[in-house]
């Protein structure tokens, strides 16, 4: 499904603004894997270019989604291919309706793939259906999107949009942070529920709590832009006792 | 040395101005009174010191000479609703070409509500008339009020009556056809009088299909009594060639509230000049509005309102979408006079420049002679947000409908302003047409 090979990146309009520094990750169909890091390590800047930030350029290796280089694919038509990014902080935008916005990407989806697109009728049928499966407040889809949402209905409706959009690979970028328990389990539960034989997850997460929920098929500890240990559910764990101390000493960055 | 030519182009309203022919005798003395006014002022320009004209060029004035359009060419209700908001339910009064069309307008009385071609009935009821017109819109020092009152044609006065409440809003439609020649002068007048305690929702438009310049120069004149409240739209849809100089005056003593907000796109020169008087006490007045340039244009919003007595509010808020090579200006202001104790009042302009080439300035300003007041202004000019445009596009939404996206987004804050439905749907249906034109230099 994804094959990352030595990936470089950099913050566009920033000297010195390197932050993956040789990534490698490869992401069998079905599977969950987790990125675990500290602040810093280049987490955010990975889920970014997977999903074609502009403001991030890849200045060596490759990504590729079901065999594919995508490093010169466009956001959006990433997006028809099937990666979906949910953002740490999901940008409020005023005047447009989470309703129209999924309409139109469902739309630009299809319209992609050659499907029939959705009538509104029957879009409404599904998108009032998901509003109801991750228990988003219904009135919270008459404002405009994500504006005057708390922390945790915005990220109810990443997974709102996820569930729509049915990606093949769906990367969380640290949509566990600033959760409560209950916003937690939503979460856990709209991923749960999508787990399927030909859908993969990257969950990027500080901490373990999350991975109580969802469990992963394999953990990486990201540190100075390289993954630099891979192991199963025990390596989360390790680092919610232990910290990320003993990872950051064994692994001095080349050029540092 | 720089000597200013006098202007060559004023004999040409001269002409017009002596083709009046006002049966009152009253109205010809305020309309020479207007016209001496003019005359004396000439076209304002930006020579050092007239802050209120820094912005907008009008030499164009001085060498371009403007007729007055004495006739209208044929148009039937059918195209009208093709070019125009309309609602056959509404009051509506149709001017087109300048000339009023009795056929084309309806419903123009009701219980407790009156409209009328503004000179018949000055002619024929000068206590009605004569104490209100000019009252509000005060023809000294400004040209442009001068200018109308000289050469307005027929005009529109709507009268509200004390208590009342229409259910239907009252429109006043000016259209100028394609049909017509180029370079013809629109003068159109509405006075409005609403009575104490009233309510009133009043649509004011202005459609130019033409494909020629025309110079129009409207004036809106609203005298409110007591506890009046009226609801103000304006839409002025200008073609690109047009100069549209528009002025909004209102009077407002106790309790009486003027709410008011504009659409504005199209004219090579625009401008909409309003201001409120809050005479009286726990008097009222939000000014909100939306402006949308592209290409050469040019929109210049003058927004000013008095605070005179205490416990007043005002609002300024105005949007603006900048495309091209085109320039806007807010110019807003807010004088709180000595024992305008507890008034209330906000400023804002926030901008999306969507080219390189588009230029706004932005002036909000408050200037307070009274303790104890709350005042606050803001304005901003940004381009589409990246992080915004990213967020749509990573769900799938394609760049260029990402970005028509956020710019109706950005829009729709005012549009959803305007009532009824059937009037935001028709400004909605605009904006479709209007944005993924917008020229973004290639930057979108």
């Amino acid at each position: 499904m994804l094959e990352v090979t030595n990936l470089h990146a950099r913050v566009v309009d920033v000297e010195d603004g390197e932050i993956l520094k040789g990534l490698n990750l490869t992401i069998k169909p079905g599977e969950i894997h987790a990125i675990m890091g500290p602040n810093g390590s280049g987490k955010s800047t990975f889920a970014n270019v997977l999903a074609g930030r502009i403001d991030y350029e890849v200045t060596d290796g490759d990504i590729k989604f079901e065999g594919e280089s995508i490093l010169e694919t466009p956001a959006d038509e990433r997006a028809h291919k099937g990666i979906f990014l949910a953002f740490q902080y999901p940008a409020e935008i005023p005047g447009v309706r989470p309703w129209q916005f999924m309409k139109a990407a469902l739309d630009a989806k299809h319209e992609s793939s050659g499907e029939k697109k959705l009538s509104v009728r029957e879009f409404s049928k599904l998108f009032d259906s998901k509003v109801a499966e991750v228990k988003i407040n219904p009135d919270l889809m008459k404002r405009s999107l994500n504006e005057g949402f708390s922390g945790g209905e915005k990220k109810r409706n990443e997974m709102l949009q996820l569930a729509i959009l049915e990606p093949k690979l769906a990367v969380l970028d640290e949509t566990d942070s600033g959760l409560d328990v209950d916003a937690m389990r939503i979460v856990a539960d709209a991923v749960n529920g999508l787990r399927s034989p030909d859908r993969s997850f990257i969950l990027v997460t500080h901490y373990n709590r999350l991975l109580n929920h969802i469990k992963p098929d394999v953990v990486h500890v990201l540190a100075n832009g390289q993954l630099v240990e891979t192991g199963g559910p025990e390596l989360a764990v390790e680092v919610e006792r232990e910290g990320y101390k003993r990872f950051l000493e064994e692994h001095v960055p080349a050029n540092a | 040395m720089t000597t200013i030519a006098p202007a060559t182009t004023i004999a040409s309203y001269a002409r017009d101005f002596s083709k009046n022919e006002d049966g009152a005798e009253w109205l010809t003395a305020l309309r020479n009174k207007a016209w001496a006014e003019f005359e004396s002022l000439g076209f304002p320009t930006k020579r050092r010191g007239n802050e209120l004209w820094k912005y907008t060029d009008l030499r164009v004035l001085d060498t371009k000479a403007f007729s007055r359009a004495e006739a209208a060419s044929a148009l039937s209700s059918d195209d009208l609703r093709k070019i125009a908001p309309w609602n056959d339910d509404w009051h509506t009064a149709v001017t087109v070409d300048g000339q009023f069309s009795s056929e084309l307008s309806r419903n123009l009385s009701g219980d407790d509500i009156a409209i009328s071609n503004l000179i018949e009935t000055a002619e024929r009821d000068k206590a009605a008339v004569e104490p209100a017109l000019g009252s509000v819109a005060d023809i000294a020092g400004n040209a442009f009020v001068a200018l109308n009152t000289a050469l307005f044609k027929s005009g529109v006065l709507v009268k509200v009556d004390r208590d009342a409440e229409p259910a239907q809003p009252i429109h006043i439609l000016h259209i100028v056809t394609a049909a017509g020649a180029d370079n013809r002068a629109f003068y159109p007048r509405i006075l409005l009088l609403a009575g104490e305690n009233s309510k009133t929702s009043i649509i004011e438009s202005y459609v130019n299909v033409s494909e020629g310049s025309q110079f129009t120069v409207p004036v809106f004149e609203a005298s409110l009594s007591d506890g009046a409240a009226v609801r103000h739209f304006r839409v002025q849809l200008e073609n690109e060639q047009a100069i549209h100089l528009a002025t909004t005056r209102t009077e407002q003593p106790d309790s009486a509230v003027f709410n008011s907000t504009t659409f504005a796109t199209g004219p090579a020169i625009g401008r909409n000049d309003v201001h409120t008087n809050l005479s009286g006490e726990h008097s009222e007045t939000n000014l909100h509005g939306l402006y949308i340039t592209d290409g050469s244009s040019h929109q210049d919003n003058e927004i000013s309102t008095t605070h005179q007595k205490p416990h007043g509010t005002s609002h300024q808020f105005y949007k603006g979408i900048l495309a091209g090579k085109s320039r806007a200006v807010f110019s807003g202001k807010v004088l709180v006079q000595a024992g305008a104790m507890k008034t209330l009042a906000l400023q804002k302009d926030l901008n999306l420049l969507l080219s390189h080439g588009a230029e706004i300035d932005t002036k909000p300003s408050l200037e307070i002679y009274a303790d104890d007041v709350k005042c606050a202004h803001g304005a901003t000019a940004g381009h589409v947000d990246p992080t915004m445009l990213f967020y749509l596009m990573s769900r799938g939404v394609r760049r260029e409908d990402a970005a028509i996206m956020l710019v109706s987004g950005f829009a729709s804050e005012i549009i959803e302003e305007f009532e009824p439905e059937s009037l935001r749907e028709f400004l909605y249906s605009r904006l479709e047409r209007i944005i993924p034109e917008l020229d973004s230099e290639g930057i979108l």
